[in-house]
Order: structure tokens, then sequence, then C-alpha cells
């Protein structure tokens, strides 16, 4: 029996690569220098709902985006990699959204899939490393979750195990299905883009990318409609719109300090054995070692 | 207006140092606010647990104690948090950025649609104004925050929704006995009532939870170690150095994932916050998310080849150098000056 599995993954900018360029002459970063990458716990995600497929035949795994227009590219990934099919859910009514705004407007957009049994999350994206999103989709569906998942030791007879890698130790829990799942990066790595997938999802578009293609390019959409990704605005789920948005936020951002590093005054000391016995004499005198 | 409420955390029957962390944080608080600090303990056979929080300045603590409490789990712990705030209305809910934190904090903020904010590296109050709206705030929680992978300081407020929500890592904030004397009143949760059986459907099947070994949080000497140290061997040089001073050894992120430590050393955002009387940092450039976790150490001596390491920066000491030569001349003129 086939499971229907959906993924929850985000764009993100590449806050783990600052490097030097990335860095401004007043030591503040330059976002416009960071790449946008699919947010790396999403992957290991990925990777628990391409296990789940390979293991239970006739699975189908659905990749769930929100973000702007060029989040489609992580649908494509998804899509290279191995999901059946993407939905982006764009729209200015969603922009300003803090965890609580994003997980209600994806808990409406999965309420509109309406038909799956275990929804994977990554436990938390590089952007804001907030690990909120995951449980609030969940308790806004109200469904269980399992969060700091590790790896699924089986989803069957309307039941998932899985374990669980917290702190101090590991734990092993079983929930009832449908329910949520958040997955951390000590789980296995994505397996890479897969080259036939490569080739069939080469061209997959949203009706937005497509407005911009030739007649031609519309016409092998219509030929292979797995190639449309589904495009979704706030007109075409149900939703309510104080909870979406900047209204739909308690949290409000008061301040924002870009990080600069302060220079202290320090003292030099240069590698010869007169120089660091000085120092370390000086370290037993003020009781700081010793 | 509501009190100041700490979710507690107990790892065999003792509250987990975080919470004892909040606890100090939350005492502060509501000094602030003028209001009362109040805890909450869910567990099973915790008897005489009060004794371990009032000394933190605790007014009131609401015990929850049934069977099956006894392991945390998500769904139940929610259920009975909700609907206490429901009744209690707290202005502000801290939670250690555990994994228990972490995933109990935004179940009962999506259901009481309250904001909460992660990681706070410093909690304050303080007043905002919104001038669109043309309305005033008075004391409000600021939950101060690196955000952006650490490249950026956020100040975050909720100024219409309640609780005020945050997480809080362990060894951010000090942990500091209010007084031995203090005690404050018991308040019993009827967990029996508020349960229902949808709460119970998930079950741990088996649980292999570690003491931890390494306590580098409490260490006052942190001999630290970077990618720089190059492998597992040349972190061998810095136990060395730490057995002689008595010290722990910690490492950086870059170190730990290359495999020439463990986890439970790392410093920094993804790791813990220290803040050691000396703190020497070996082969470590300096990233912000390293020093992030380091920089209120009272001393620091970086050893570097590079003499523009960022690290240099914030240290007070700089030596210059290859440690696999410096560090074995520290150990040797230690040993000769205090013979
Ligand atoms: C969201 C996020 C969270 C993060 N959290 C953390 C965290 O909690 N903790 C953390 O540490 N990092 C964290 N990082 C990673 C951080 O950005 C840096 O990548 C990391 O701290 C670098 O480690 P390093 O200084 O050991 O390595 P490097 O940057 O590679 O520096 C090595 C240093 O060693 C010096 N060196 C090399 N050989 C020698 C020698 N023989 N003698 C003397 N010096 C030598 C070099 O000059 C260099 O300065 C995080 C990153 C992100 C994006
Ligand atoms: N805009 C989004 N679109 C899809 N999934 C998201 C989005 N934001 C968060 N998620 C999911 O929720 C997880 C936790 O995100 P966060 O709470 O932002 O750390 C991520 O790893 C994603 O799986």
């Amino acid at each position: 029996m086939g499971l229907k599995i959906i993924v929850l993954a985000k764009q993100v900018p590449d806050t783990r690569n600052v490097g030097k360029d990335a860095m401004k002459a007043d030591g503040t970063v330059n976002r416009a220098a960071l790449s946008a990458i699919f947010n790396p716990e999403d992957l290991n995600a990925l990777e628990q709902a391409l296990r789940l497929k390979d293991r239970y035949k006739g699975s189908e795994v659905t990749i769930l985006t929100m973000g702007p227009g060029r989040a489609a590219d992580i649908i494509r990934e998804g899509l290279y990699r191995g999901a059946d099919k993407g939905y982006l859910l764009t729209d200015r009514a969603f922009a300003g959204s803090d965890t609580l705004a994003t997980s209600y407007a994806i808990s409406c957009a999965i309420k509109k899939i309406k038909s799956f049994d275990i929804i994977v999350a990554g436990r938390q994206a590089i952007d804001g490393d907030t690990a909120q999103v995951g449980p609030q989709v969940a308790e806004k569906l109200n469904l269980p979750q399992i969060t700091y998942a590790e790896h699924v030791n089986f989803a069957e007879n309307g039941k998932i195990s899985v374990l669980r890698r917290l702190e101090r130790g590991v734990e092993t829990v079983e929930a009832p299905l449908p329910c949520v799942i958040t997955v951390n990066a000590s789980a296995p790595d994505c397996r890479p883009r897969n080259a036939k997938n490569l080739m069939k999802y080469k061209h997959a578009k949203t009706v937005t990318e497509t407005q911009d293609q030739s007649e031609d390019y519309i016409d092998l959409t219509t030929d292979r409609p797995y190639l449309q990704i589904e495009e979704w605005s706030v007109n075409d789920i149900e939703t309510d719109a104080k909870w979406l948005g900047l209204t739909g936020s308690p949290t409000k951002v008061k301040k924002i300090e870009n990080v600069v590093f302060q220079a202290k005054e320090s003292k030099r000391i240069s590698n010869n054995e007169d120089e660091l016995e000085e120092l370390i004499v000086e370290l037993i005198e003020n009781h700081t070692i010793g | 207006m509501g009190n100041v409420f700490v979710i507690c955390e107990i790892e065999e029957g003792k509250i987990a140092d975080v919470s004892l962390e909040l606890l100090t944080k939350g005492r502060s608080l509501a000094n602030d606010l003028k209001c009362k600090l109040e805890a909450v303990v869910l567990g099973h056979q915790i008897k005489g647990i009060e004794k371990q929080v009032f000394p933190f300045g605790v007014d009131v603590l609401h015990v929850g104690e049934h069977k099956e409490l006894e392991v945390y789990r998500t769904l139940p712990f929610t259920s009975i948090i909700v609907e206490l705030f429901k009744q209690e209305k707290p202005d502000i809910c801290l939670l250690g950025a555990s994994t228990l934190g972490r995933d109990l904090g935004p179940r009962v903020s999506s259901a009481l649609q309250s904001g909460l904010t992660a990681d706070c590296t410093s909690l304050e109050i303080g007043d905002h104004t919104d001038k669109k709206a043309g309305k005033d705030y008075k004391d409000l929680l600021y939950q101060i925050r690196p955000a952006f992978g650490g490249n950026i300081v956020a100040t975050i407020i909720n100024p219409d929704c309640r609780p005020q929500m945050a997480t809080v890592r362990e060894g951010v904030m000090k942990m500091e006995v209010f007084s031995e004397a203090h005690k404050g009143k018991i308040k019993t949760i009827d967990v029996e009532k508020i349960l229902k059986p949808e709460d119970l459907l998930v079950k741990v099947l088996e649980r292999h939870m570690e003491k931890s070994k390494v306590n580098i949080k409490n260490s006052s000497i942190i001999i630290a170690g970077g990618y720089g140290m190059g492998s597992k061997e040349g972190f061998d040089q810095l136990y060395q150095l730490a057995e002689v001073l008595s010290a722990e050894v910690g490492a950086s992120r870059a170190a730990v994932d290359a495999g020439f430590a463990d986890h439970e050393r790392q410093i920094g955002q993804t790791g813990v916050t220290v803040r050691p009387k000396l703190y020497i940092a070996c082969g470590i450039s300096g990233q912000i998310q390293h020093t992030a976790g380091m920089e209120e150490s009272s001393m620091i001596i970086a050893i570097n080849n590079d003499s523009n390491a960022p690290i240099n920066k914030i240290a007070d000491y700089v030596i210059n150098g290859d440690v696999n030569d410096i560090v074995p001349k520290l150990i040797k003129l230690y040993k000769k000056n205090t013979k």
C-alpha cells in the first residue's frame, strides 16, 4: 500500500557560507552576495520521504514550498531527486509572515491537498534557525508530531515508528498516521539528482514561469502535464486574512543590528620562550591559572 | 497583567540547569515588572521538587504529577500547558531551547496564537511605540537573538499577543540562587481532568539517555581547538594542556565537523555558550558563530598563525605562531614555573 507524503521545503539564503566576499567593508553582511539554496535539513527530510517511497510501492512524494516565484527551483530540485510533484504557494499576502503565519498558510494549503499520510519537514531552516514551523503546522492540523527524527523504522498499518535524536540520547516513538515528522541533519544525506529525472523535469515550470515562454513550450506542457508545477495564490486556498502575513504574525522585528567585529586592545606576543614565559608567569601571579 | 512563567524540565529527578538559569532570569524580569515568578513542573514521582525551585525565587509552583507524564511527550504536555495558560494568562513564558522546549514551545504558541522567539541570547523589558497605529506599549519583553546565521542581531517583540514566549539555550543565562530561605506556594494541576485519550496516542517505546560526560560549561578554564589543529591527534596536545591547567577542552564547529572532537564540546551559536575565566583559542579563526558563544570570557588568548585572524580582534593576548609549536611550550613553561 502506497503512502502519500508531503515534504515541506524552503528556499533559504546560504547563511553558512558567509565568506570573506560576503562581508562588506564595514564588517556587515552583504546579503545580495548569498545564494539561494534548498534548506539543508529539508534535503534530509526529502531523503526520508524518498526512502519511504522506495520501500512502499505506489507511494507519492509531493513538495510543498511557500516563497517567492523563484522558489520553484526548490520544487524542480526535488523532482530531479525523485519527488513526484510540487506545489508553490506564492502571494504578496504571505509576505512578512513569522513562523506562526507561515505555518497557518502552509496548513491551509495542506488542507487543500487533503489526502496525505505523512508530512515531513526539516528540523529547522538556516535563515532563522527557529524549528517552529513543523510543530506549528502539526498543531494547526491537529496531528501528532515527531521532531528530531533520524530514522523511520516503518510506516504501515496506520502507524509510524521513528528514532529520534535528542541532545543526550535517542528515543524510539510510535505514532498513529497521519502525522508530522521533522528531520534532523544527523539523518542520512539526500541522494543526488537522478539523470533520468533531470531530463524528464528539466522543463517543469509554474504558470508564471510558462507565461514568459514561447507557444511551443506551452504546447509541451499540454502534452506532458507533469511539467506543470502547481502554483497557488492566496485565492486558491481557504484562509482567513487576519492570520496571514504581517497581520497574522504576533512577533514583530523591533530592531535589527548588523554584527560588526569590534576590535579590542590586544597584546601581541611572539613565539619565543621569553615572551611566552612572561605571559605564563603573569597569569599565574594574577591567579588566572594555577 | 499576568505573571512570568518558566516551564521547567526534569532530568532524573533534578530540575535541568537550563530551567534554573531561566528561573534566575525570570526572577529578574518579574522584579522589573513588579509581578510574580511562577514555575511549571510536569512529571511522575516528583514529590519535593519545590525544594529545588523555591530558592530561585519562585512565588508559585504549578505541579502536574501523573504516570502518563513520566517521560516527555508532546501532546499531553501541550494540553496541560495550554489549559493552564488559558486560566492563568501569563504575560511571559520562558522555556529551554532544548529538544523538549523546541518541541513543546511552538506547539503551545500555535494553540494559543501567541508569538514565540527561539534561541534568545538576551531578554530585557522595554517600551515600544507603533508609529503607524499610533499605539504605545509599556513593558514588553525584548527578545534579542542572532539571526541570519548569526550575522545580525534582532530584537523581537510581541506587542499584542500573550504570553510572550521565548526559548533560551542552556548556558546562555546565568544561574543564581535568589535566597535559600525563599518559599513559594504550590498549586496542583488536575492532570486527570485535562488529559484526553487522543493525547496519549503517541508512545515512547524505548529511550537511551546518556549523562553528558564533558562539562565545559562549568569549567573556569577552557582550551578550545579549531580546524587549525589539523587532526584528532592534534587535539591530544590540547588535552595535555587542559590536564595541567585543570581545564576542559572545547571545539569550534569546523573541528567537530571534521571529527577532531565530539559534538558536546562545540562552543558557539549552535553549541554551548561559555564564559570562563580564561579561554585559550587554538587554531580557531573566530567566525561570529563561534565568538557568539565565548566572547564574554573574562580573558581570551588566541593562538593562530594568521596575524589577521578575526579572533585576534577580541583577544586580550594574541600569540602569533604554529599551535604545534606553542602549545607544548606552554605546557613546559607552566610546569617549570609552578614547581
Ligand atoms: C548557523 C551557523 C551556526 C554555526 N554555529 C557554530 C558554532 O556554534 N560554533 C562554531 O565554532 N562555529 C559555528 N559555525 C561555523 C562558523 O561559521 C565557522 O565556520 C567555524 O567556527 C570555523 O571554525 P574554525 O575557526 O575552527 O575553522 P577555520 O575558519 O578553518 O579556521 C582555522 C584557523 O586555524 C588557523 N590555523 C591553521 N593552522 C594553524 C596552525 N598550525 N597553528 C595555528 N593556527 C592555525 C588558521 O589561520 C585559521 O584562523 C556556524 C555557522 C553557521 C552558519
Ligand atoms: N516557507 C516555507 N515553505 C515550506 N516549508 C517551510 C517554510 N518555512 C519553513 N518550512 C518548513 O519548516 C521547517 C522549519 O522551519 P523554521 O521553523 O523556519 O526553522 C523547515 O525545515 C521546512 O521544512
